[in-house]
């Protein structure tokens, strides 16, 4: 019963007063951050890793905040999407198609309870899911030498763009420009400059925190430049808010199968909680036929992509933590702040700093349950928050990066990074190029670089290495390296075949 | 018509190319692994170069480009964030910051005296955020400006 022992010794971290206090405080500050209007969990939480960072907390502290804004985000994202129609993110974008239906059919507060409940039980399966996996799946890891490393982070690549785009090709770049910044800078292995064009700014690399910020918020609020905001209002008006328990008793099975479902989209390296959120939804769809009227704006409809998308929120901590991969946008942003923290994400990870993990997971069982309390006796708090006019809103987000860039590395040439990366982020998502891909590569890409070269070492210059890793034994073939391998390759093919069949539904027009 | 990708692609490729020539520059240090510090740039510049023709060669469908105003617009913002990035440590952060947030503010909305409004607090509230409850060294003002 070890996993007792460790949650006993998560509890008595995650009880102290302090750290309750900022879990309180994550939770709420995350379904803000989620509920506003172009501010999903990725750039939420983007905004606040500088602040966090300025409140100088140690490694436990910061990543108990983060990971229930995290949480309070996905909860949060729900509003805008099914009040506004305004997804905060790409995996909310699935809540949309039954929610902003349902609101406008005048069942606004009932769709916010249901899916409220449902964030709870598809977030608490797969808080639960990551207790027993994440231990087991490290100790697997602990088998993992450069070439099997080397396969993952391939995957991770391969993987991302099957569902973060329509068109391998741009994801396949996305990847390609990621990794290719990350190359700028001092070269690890040998200390010779690469790629810096002379320009001594440049020789530590380009920092992700400064990519994250501008890929992420500044483009935004290029984006509501361009709209003038128009999208900022609401005509949707919730009524009073009563638990709606016999759709609740039917949607039952449908949340827990979803949950299932969205944990395991949520593992798979890479691929993360879109897959997560669009797999429950077609899955249900499919389960429920022409009778189901999916779409409309049923109980089920919103029920399975929310339980689904939080489940893969909390499912894509499992990769996160033990191999050092994210499986989404947001785990990628907080990969940057365990990096940043000096904290090392892998299999030692459940070693050596088992308060930090162990704290963070118990903190995530009692956030779950205070999100709970705060999203459904309490959301019409946050439905207030809608009413922030975007004119307001997007210039403090704007501040709020630039400053806390600018508190983080005190550097003026950083600032002018964070522009141009909004500026590439914005003709990129124009582009209909997906953004989590380049965060990934920038902040894997030297890692995967390292594994590549270490495993030629051990391999004395052979490509052979990457599969043959024991050079004890060079006949010895690894079966996680090959297997890893086959699985990146059949995950870039398998979409370009799959997405005649599985159409993204659109986004509902008013 | 479909130029988008097909010109984006088509810069994808050029830069690949700069790229891999710029990759095939780095010098090489004495003692070096069997790949060296140049052969995985060069293919990841090589795989990009690859998405970039078939960009150019089967190209989606047009995006919606902003019209002339709001590109307009989106490239004064640029200019002035580019600027406030000069300005905010010899200027102070007061000043820049409110005229900036204005300035957005005014972009999205555009409502004068409403944008001023705003601008006024964001820059006040965000000094006093900053400042105070985070503790940052910032400073209010131009520093020779108060001695």
């Amino acid at each position: 019963m070890e996993i007792l022992q460790n949650l006993q010794l998560g509890f008595s971290i995650a009880l102290s007063p302090w750290t309750l206090m900022l879990a309180v405080a994550g939770c709420f500050i995350g379904t803000i951050v989620g509920a506003l209007p172009g501010l999903g969990p990725s750039n939420g939480v983007a905004i606040m890793i500088p602040l966090t960072f300025s409140l100088s907390l140690d490694a436990t502290s910061s990543l108990v905040l983060l990971t229930s804004i995290y949480y309070g985000a996905m909860y949060g994202g729900r509003i805008s999407s099914i009040l506004l129609n305004i997804p905060g993110d790409e995996p909310a974008m699935m809540t949309t198609l039954d929610g902003y239906p349902m609101a406008k059919a005048g069942r606004a507060a009932d769709a916010l309870v249901i899916s409220g409940v449902a964030s709870f039980v598809g977030a608490l399966i797969a808080t639960i899911g990551l207790a027993i996996l994440a231990p087991a799946l490290s100790r697997i890891a602990f088998e993992f030498g450069p070439g099997e490393y080397f396969a993952l982070y391939l995957l991770a690549f391969c993987t991302l763009g099957g569902v973060a785009s329509n068109n391998q090709a741009k994801a396949a770049f996305a990847s390609c420009l990621g990794i290719a910044i990350a190359m700028v800078g001092l070269d690890p292995n040998s200390g010779t400059p690469r790629l810096t064009g002379g320009n001594l700014h440049l020789y530590d690399g380009i920092d992700f925190l400064v990519a994250i910020v501008g890929l992420f918020a500044v483009s935004e609020v290029f984006f509501f430049i361009e709209s003038k905001g128009k999208s900022g209002a609401t005509n949707v008006k919730v009524g009073k808010v009563r638990v709606p328990w016999r759709d609740i008793f039917e949607v039952r099975w449908v949340m827990l199968r979803s949950s299932i479902l969205g944990f395991i989209c949520g593992v798979l390296p890479g691929a993360g909680a879109s897959l997560g959120s669009f797999m429950t939804y077609i899955t249900e769809k499919g389960i429920a036929g022409e009778k189901g009227c999916f779409g409309t704006g049923v109980p089920k409809g919103v029920a399975a992509p929310e339980a689904g998308n939080n489940a893969a929120a909390g499912g894509a901590l499992v990769p996160m933590l033990t191999l050092g991969v994210p499986g989404s946008g947001t785990t990628a942003v907080l990969l940057a702040v365990l990096v940043t923290l000096n904290v090392t994400p892998g299999p030692m990870l459940f070693v050596e700093e088992k308060e930090v993990v162990w704290g963070l997971i118990a903190s995530l069982l009692i956030a779950n349950f205070v999100l709970l309390a705060m999203n459904v006796p309490m959301v019409k708090v946050f439905v207030k928050i809608l009413e922030v006019p975007p004119a307001a809103l997007m210039p403090t987000v704007t501040m709020i990066s630039m400053v806390g860039i600018f508190s983080l590395t005190g550097s003026y040439f950083d600032l002018i990074l964070v522009v141009a990366f909004g500026v590439l982020g914005y003709v990129l998502r124009k582009m209909d190029i997906p953004t989590v891909p380049v965060i990934l590569g920038i902040l894997l890409g030297g890692k995967m670089e390292k594994s590549l070269r270490d495993a030629m070492v051990l391999s004395d210059g052979s490509a052979w290495g990457l599969i043959y890793t024991r050079p004890s034994d060079p006949t010895d073939l690894s079966m996680i390296a090959s297997s890893l391998l086959v699985a990146a390759v059949l995950g870039f093919i398998a979409p370009m075949f799959l997405r005649r069949i599985l159409r993204k539904p659109q986004r509902v027009a008013d | 018509m479909r130029v988008s990708d097909r010109i984006f692609g088509a810069i994808v490729i050029l830069g690949s190319f700069i790229y891999v020539m710029a990759a095939r520059g780095i010098s090489k240090p004495f003692f070096a692994d069997p790949l060296g510090p140049q052969a995985f740039p060069i293919g990841v510049g090589i795989v990009a170069a690859i998405c970039g023709l078939v960009m150019v060669f089967s190209p989606d469908e047009e995006p919606n480009w902003p019209e002339m105003r709001s590109f307009l617009s989106i490239l004064g913002s640029t200019i002035l964030l580019i600027t406030y990035a000069y300005v905010l440590k010899p200027m102070g952060f007061l000043v820049p910051t409110a005229i900036a947030s204005a300035v957005i503010s005014y972009q999205i909305t555009p409502a004068p005296i409403r944008a001023v409004i705003y601008g006024l607090i964001i820059s006040f509230g965000l000094f006093v955020l900053f400042k105070f409850a985070l503790g940052l060294s910032l400073f209010a003002f131009p520093r020779d400006f108060f001695g």
